[in-house]
């Protein structure tokens, strides 16, 4: 039996915020259970094709297709259960739980009317107990703080149970230990249970040390990618973000670490 | 979330109501017993007349004082409804009716209707006033939509904005409509005030065939928007068509709103204070609270009205009433509020 490993394929995709363009001809190929970086300075397009890979904006040139078909052609509540999102920011209106929050996620398998089944509360108290917010279950979230908040976030994209994880630089909120710990359930669950990771990260060593590939954006193009084995050298540091940096490695083909130069 | 706590509390507003409604009924100049009114339904929805008591009784129960206090509680609901839905979509606790500009838009619709008779046009006040009221609101509506529409994904501040200013220059003009009124403009301002004054059954029905609808059109939505409250963004990767339920939503409540103003007038803080205070009770969970809210802000209504009619010696506007009553008590929580915040 053969599966098609290819989830999302983008030709000539194009997009523009009224007259500004902010990606131009961007031609990738995504595949299933990987663990993509995305990287790039601020105001490089990450956000927007994050945007355009969940189904969030019509492109103004290009097609966009998953699982070979169209983007358009799929229903919110389709793409729901197929793609998950923890964005960069997150406002609650009312004050909600943390409990009720992570089993919002559950909302699109949930039938319209129906109560939350055993398989919808088992995968609630998972997500909670991965992202160690159990003892936090009963808390309105306005009472939470920031990485906090972010680990409820991230458990609900976990609920939601989807082949595709999409990050948008979902752990600039954390202290250390908690971007490891999510940083390695995400490694887990890719090489585990098939599951694919895009994230947007804004610190290069964790996107080397946990990345397969990376993508490297400037000005709205794909500047470069590959795995990151091959793809960080200090000419990519300097050409995409203007630093200075020198890249160890630890073996022939290990993780790179880099060290950047302050002065 | 334990759904049996919340169910018995529904359960309990709505015996609440019930009782409200045979006790308010048996209230007034003529005093009725609650037995006596019960006496009277029954044998009214039998088809029997009522025997033993004061043949005037079942007179004032059934078209004098039934009609009132069911349409001052349907309007109570409906505004404790719309104003539940406002705030759920614009995601702000302290939205109603009046921050889109919706209850003016309905307000210079019905005045408007009035001061026809100015220029030689006579139309029938029952028929008249809800269809300008009416197409007051969704015109302000669709102003408030069109004002905020180059952001198409109706974000809250725009279309609060927007509303904002949509119900100010209302307001200057219902202020020229008054100036033009002359002699009808005792009428205008009373009626402006809010007053449950001489409803009939035909304000039950209309106000009925409006709100009850409305109510199960919005429970229908109930989770989606409480999946709304995360944002416009993350609900629409959950699966929620944010823009489209959100322009439903919006034209369901205004609808609402709409008749609501029509049959009493503008009557404030109802759809402020009772979706704030039993979210304070009960949590945001919208598919208990949008039911909680209907039946609470009946009663709410209810009994201003009962209080105006019954125990004051002169009949003030419930609309003053509610705001007298409703301004400081808000206020009151507000700053609760701001407090537990800031310590």
């Amino acid at each position: 039996m053969n599966i098609d490993p290819l989830l999302f394929q983008l030709s000539e995709v194009s997009f523009a915020y009224r007259n500004t363009k902010v990606l131009e001809g961007i031609d990738l190929q995504l595949d299933k259970g990987r663990f993509y970086g995305l990287i790039g300075a601020n105001g490089s397009g990450k956000s927007t094709l994050i945007e355009l890979l969940m189904g969030m904006h019509k492109t103004v040139t290009g097609d966009i297709l998953y699982k070979n078909k169209l983007m358009e052609s799929y229903s919110r509540q389709e793409l729901a259960t197929q793609l998950a999102l923890v964005p960069q920011n997150f406002t609650m209106g009312f004050e909600y739980q943390v409990r009720d929050v992570v089993l919002m996620g559950r909302h699109p398998h949930i039938p319209r009317f129906s109560s939350p089944s055993t398989p919808d509360l088992q995968a609630v108290d998972e997500a909670m107990q991965t992202m160690d917010i159990t003892h936090l279950q009963s808390r309105p979230v306005s009472a939470l703080s920031g990485g906090e908040l972010q680990r409820v976030v991230m458990a609900r994209a976990l609920a939601q149970e989807t082949e595709v994880l999409i990050l948008d630089e979902a752990t600039s909120n954390l202290d250390i230990h908690h971007t490891i710990a999510i940083m390695q359930v995400m490694r887990k669950r890719v090489d585990k249970q098939g599951l694919t990771v895009i994230a947007a990260i804004h610190d290069l060593n964790l996107a080397a040390a946990f990345c397969d590939e990376c993508l490297v954006l400037r000005d709205g193009q794909i500047f470069d990618h590959g795995p990151v084995e091959e793809l960080f050298t200090s000419e990519l540091l300097h050409a995409a973000f203007e630093v200075e940096a020198t890249i160890q490695r630890q073996g022939d083909h290990g993780r790179p670490q880099i060290q950047f130069r302050y002065q | 979330m334990t759904i049996s706590r919340p169910l018995l509390f529904i359960v309990l507003l709505f015996l609440f109501l019930c009782a409200a409604i045979v006790l308010a009924t048996g209230m007034g100049f003529l005093k009725i017993a609650p037995l006596e009114v019960i006496q009277i339904l029954w044998a009214q929805l039998a088809g029997q007349e009522a025997n033993g008591m004061d043949p005037t009784f079942p007179f004032v129960v059934m078209e004098v004082r039934l009609p009132r206090i069911l349409t001052a509680a349907l309007v109570g609901g409906g505004l404790a409804v719309a104003g539940a839905v406002f705030q759920a979509i614009l995601l702000n606790p302290l939205a109603d009716p009046y921050t889109l500009g919706i209850s003016s838009g309905a307000a210079f619709g019905a005045s408007l209707a009035i001061i026809l008779t100015l220029f030689g046009i006579t139309v029938p006040a029952w028929f008249s006033i809800p269809i300008f009221a009416f197409f007051g609101a969704m015109g302000t509506l669709i102003g408030v939509f069109s004002l905020a529409a180059p952001d198409n994904r109706l974000s809250s501040n725009t279309l609060i904005l927007s509303g904002v200013i949509v119900a100010a220059i209302l307001s200057a003009g219902i202020g020229f409509i008054k100036y033009l009124a002359d002699e009808q403009v005792s009428i205008i301002i009373f009626w402006l005030m809010g007053s449950f004054v001489g409803r009939t059954w035909t304000d039950v029905l209309s106000t009925t065939a409006v709100v009850l609808p409305g109510l199960l059109f919005v429970l229908y939505f109930a989770r989606d928007l409480n999946i709304m409250a995360l944002g416009e963004r993350t609900a629409d990767t959950l699966g929620v068509e944010t823009a489209r339920v959100k322009k439903m939503l919006l034209l369901c409540a205004s609808l609402i709103t709409a008749i609501c103003v029509s049959v009493s007038g503008i009557i404030g803080f109802v759809g402020l204070i009772i979706p704030h205070l039993l979210r304070m009770i009960l949590g945001p969970d919208n598919r208990v609270l949008l039911p909680a809210c209907f039946l609470g802000g009946g009663i709410l209504l209810l009994g201003a009205d009962t209080i105006t009619r019954a125990w004051l010696p002169s009949e003030i506007p419930i609309g003053v009433l509610t705001s007298l009553i409703g301004g400081p008590f808000f206020c009151y929580i507000f700053r609760k509020k701001q407090l537990a915040l800031s310590s």
